[in-house]
């Protein structure tokens, strides 16, 4: 039980902790933006009382240091600056890091907290003078922290399900404590007797008379995870009393009937986590893959389920399997969108990214992002960051110039690297494009021959130049960086792509800069696809790659004169006969078919015995076993339960050039 | 391994191919079905028979006859294809094993398993956990995760046109 809720709040820290870098970063370009003050605070403030709430007590007492800095940018006494984003950068990376364990890190965990804790506080002396120079005029005596004492009566009534909640009231009352002299009455009228009391549930209540120079929003910042609703603050007329003689009123306080004084602000401006969003619950990806798992094997028994219907030829049996299939195709539709994620979440671990390697490298960078709504299916997200890693670490490095470089030939200094994703059929295209140097076609041509990847005195197209970059073990880079450089890289891009079921195309420009296009299918669960045969064995292609299906008869093929080109409309297409390919034995039909898919903007076409329709399918793997087998990615169970295999379509064309040359 | 350490009495499922009898440790056994249609993966080694459908999911089945270099034979109706779990780069896979036949459930004690000899099987005594005696007959108890390592099913598997590839890559 324990062990959930911490896993809950790990999921929840992770949230705020990226909201916080986002936060920082912004605040760096927009420095006098207090509504970004405010959401830093908020998400530290959080993760220091969630994290108390849990026994993470290393990351509590961290993460109050980081605070009382914050505290003091939101109260206008220190400035932003860039050492205090750095190192409030810095503070989020340990927490990250403290969260991992359970108790907050070994020793090396501990001293980097030491170092970087120091650093705040010396941040926080250095600011001190501005402090002075702030003034709190603005405010309300009871939010002004001006050095004037008010005694607040604050009544504190926990939820009966505060236990539940992980919540610990005698927290929030030590916390009071911090604040200032402390008067507190505990109220046990609630207890019920022995036998019939629960252990988990709270009982108590307190009425606490509290005299501090912090205003109303220190106590209310203290109650934030008990919930408002369990706490009246009144105030006593500021310095007139002391805390004896109010405490002696606050022990006679009336139960009810107390609604005057200070009522709570409104819930929308403390309250960030709940306001952010549409109320969703949270599921853990293993419960999602088994609902995915099932509504792949209904898809299947359906499919078999319409099939025998046809079959019986049973009007009745029809319509219901007609109405299965349709219930079937919604559930499959809205059980596939669940998976789908927004992709911005990726994106913004990217600002941190260029932000960190810019400044390492000297290199002034902007990355700008567009699309970052686009959805794509959890799975495809994940395996698509480290592709992305490497993309933009490659146009941080190779790309972009140094400032210096930038302005001689006529550019602003800063670079910009744009990273954009949009929906494009059932695809999605994400590009990485930058304007830096572009790349150097001579040097990939040079490198190729010098490692012995093309031979010397080749002319290389464009297409075929960029395709070099993706070899094992190219880099152009002069020097090995930290970053990039050691010829490793563009092939992991690659293999990560070719692991979507996605493609990877380069534009560049010399002098103007370079895109890096990934196009990668929505889904890897369920496709639409083309079910054909060839003898006895049946194939699925993938129908986002098909464009048409045309005939092809003993006749073409004598005219080809052996050639495995067919003429489609006046134009020529070459095609991959299938059963050769594959070695499948028997006899070729009279009249084959031949399915015209789109490769990378090229027609090819692969000749198959019938085309047998379109077919729902879901994704199986082959496993480990088949992983080397080229020409198919996957495998699927058709109605009557037999296997049909998912034909690579790009890799299929791709060993047939190269058996032919 | 040192072959031929089995201590405990254990159980082992007994099948045979080519009238020869082979035994493997239950414990690896999930179930044991008939012969069903195996679809071919094309331009794979002739031992790797293809994939079939296990309740949704796709397993793929391996000739052991072929794969022992056994000639092959046609499918009777004692057939079938052993479901197996095996233990592959510390992962675990569920692959078909199909043989002649599979005939009991056999306890055997360490007295009764002897070393592989290093000389005598025509089998790689790699494959070999030991060997069983019961009566007259010799019992080959393989070991199956090494039998299924992927390197082994790899060993033959890459195509020739795949080796100038593979040797680019590696330079």
């Amino acid at each position: 039980m324990i062990e959930q809720l911490r896993q809950a709040f790990r999921e929840e820290a992770d949230e705020l902790l990226t909201d916080l870098e986002l936060s920082l970063l912004e605040l760096e370009r927009n420095p006098t933006d207090e509504e970004l003050v405010d959401r830093i605070f908020r998400a530290m403030h959080t993760i220091k009382g969630s994290s108390a709430m849990f026994g993470f007590d290393r990351i509590t007492s961290f993460s109050h240091e980081v605070e009382s800095v914050l505290e003091m940018l939101r109260d206008g006494r220190t400035a932003v600056t860039k050492e205090l984003i750095v190192l409030t950068l810095a503070a989020r990376d340990q927490i990250k890091e403290m969260l991992k364990s359970a108790t907050g890190g070994g020793e090396a965990e501990a001293l980097r907290a030491r170092e970087i804790v120091a650093a705040f506080r010396i941040l926080a002396d250095g600011a001190a003078p501005l402090a002075a120079a702030a003034d709190s005029g603005t405010d309300s005596p009871e939010n002004a922290e001006s050095g004037e004492e008010i005694t607040f009566i604050i009544r504190f009534r926990p939820a009966r399900d505060t236990f539940m909640r992980g919540l610990n009231p005698v927290q929030c009352l030590n916390e009071l404590r911090e604040l200032g002299a402390c008067h507190v009455t505990l109220h046990t009228d609630q207890v019920p007797p022995l036998a019939e009391l629960d252990p988990e549930i709270c009982y108590l209540s307190w009425d606490v008379v509290l005299t501090t120079t912090r205003g109303l929003d220190a106590i209310y910042d203290i109650f934030m995870f008990a919930g408002e609703e369990c706490v009246e603050i009144e105030v006593s007329h500021p310095g007139s009393t002391t805390v004896a003689e109010t405490s002696q009123k606050a022990g006679v306080l009336p139960s009810e009937g107390r609604r005057e004084g200070i009522s709570p602000e409104p819930a929308d401006s403390r309250d960030i986590p709940a306001a952010r969003g549409i109320s969703s619950i949270r599921v853990t990806a293993d419960k999602l893959d088994r609902l995915i798992n099932l509504v792949g094997e209904l898809v299947t028994v359906q499919a078999r389920l319409s099939r025998t219907a046809l079959a019986r030829d049973d009007d009745e049996l029809i319509t219901l399997a007609e109405e299965v299939e349709r219930l079937t195709a919604g559930l499959r539709d809205s059980a596939l969108t669940i998976r789908m994620i927004p992709i911005g979440g990726t994106f913004s671990k990217f600002k941190r990214m260029v932000h960190d390697l810019s400044t390492e490298l000297g290199k002034d960078v902007e990355l700008v992002t567009t699309g970052a709504d686009t959805e794509l299916d959890k799975t495809v997200i994940e395996k698509l960051n480290d592709p992305l890693v490497h993309l933009i670490r490659n146009s941080i490095d190779h790309g972009i110039e140094s400032p210096d470089v930038r302005l001689a030939a006529g550019k602003p200094a800063r670079g910009t690297i744009h990273l954009s994703a949009v929906h494009s059929g059932d695809s999605v295209l994400v590009t990485i494009r930058d304007d830096g140097a572009g790349i150097d076609r001579d040097a990939v041509r040079a490198r190729g021959i010098a490692k012995g990847l093309i031979p010397a005195g080749a002319e290389l197209s464009d297409k075929e130049a960029f395709s070099l970059l993706f070899a094992p073990g190219f880099s152009t880079a002069e020097t090995v960086t930290s970053i990039s450089g050691r010829g490793v890289g563009m092939d992991v891009v690659k293999r990560g792509v070719d692991l979507l079921r996605g493609t990877i195309s380069v534009a560049s420009a010399p002098g103007e800069g370079t895109a890096v296009t990934i196009r990668i299918p929505l889904t890897l669960a369920i496709i639409e696809s083309l079910l054909v045969k060839i003898g006895a064995d049946c194939f699925v292609i993938p129908l986002s790659q098909v464009e048409e299906c045309i005939e092809l008869t003993r006749t073409d093929v004598t005219r080809a004169h052996g050639h495995h080109l067919a003429d489609v409309r006046g134009r020529i297409i070459p095609y991959v006969p299938l059963r050769e390919h594959f070695g499948i034995a028997g006899e070729r039909p009279e009249i084959e078919q031949i399915v015209i898919a789109d490769i990378e903007g090229k027609r090819v076409g692969l000749v198959v015995d019938y085309v047998i329709g379109e077919h729902q399918t879901v994704i199986k793997s082959i496993g480990k076993m088949f992983r080397e087998v080229r020409g198919v990615s996957g495998a699927t169970i058709l109605g009557d339960g037999s296997v049909a295999l998912i034909l690579d379509v790009q890799q299929l064309v791709a060993d047939e050039e190269r058996l032919e040359h | 391994m040192q072959e031929g350490t089995v201590m405990e009495p254990a159980q082992y499922l007994t099948f045979t191919l080519n009238e020869e009898v082979f035994a493997l440790d239950i414990g690896k056994v999930r179930e044991v079905l008939d012969y069903t249609t195996v679809t071919r993966v094309p331009r794979t080694p002739e031992f790797m028979r293809g994939v079939i459908n296990l309740r949704g999911n796709v397993v793929p089945v391996v000739d052991m006859r072929l794969k022992f270099g056994m000639p092959a034979i046609e499918k009777g109706v004692n057939t079938c294809i052993i479901i197996v779990e095996v233990t592959v780069d510390g992962e675990t896979t569920v692959l078909g094993a199909m043989a002649d036949s599979v005939q009991e459930v056999l306890d055997l004690g360490p007295e009764q398993i002897e070393p592989v000899p290093r000389i005598g099987t025509k089998l790689n005594i790699d494959f070999l956990q030991g060997m069983g005696k019961e009566g007259e007959r010799f019992i080959m108890i393989l070991n199956i995760d090494r039998v299924f390592s992927v390197d082994e099913l790899l060993a033959c598997g890459a195509d020739e046109e795949d080796q100038p590839r593979l040797l680019q890559a590696n330079q």
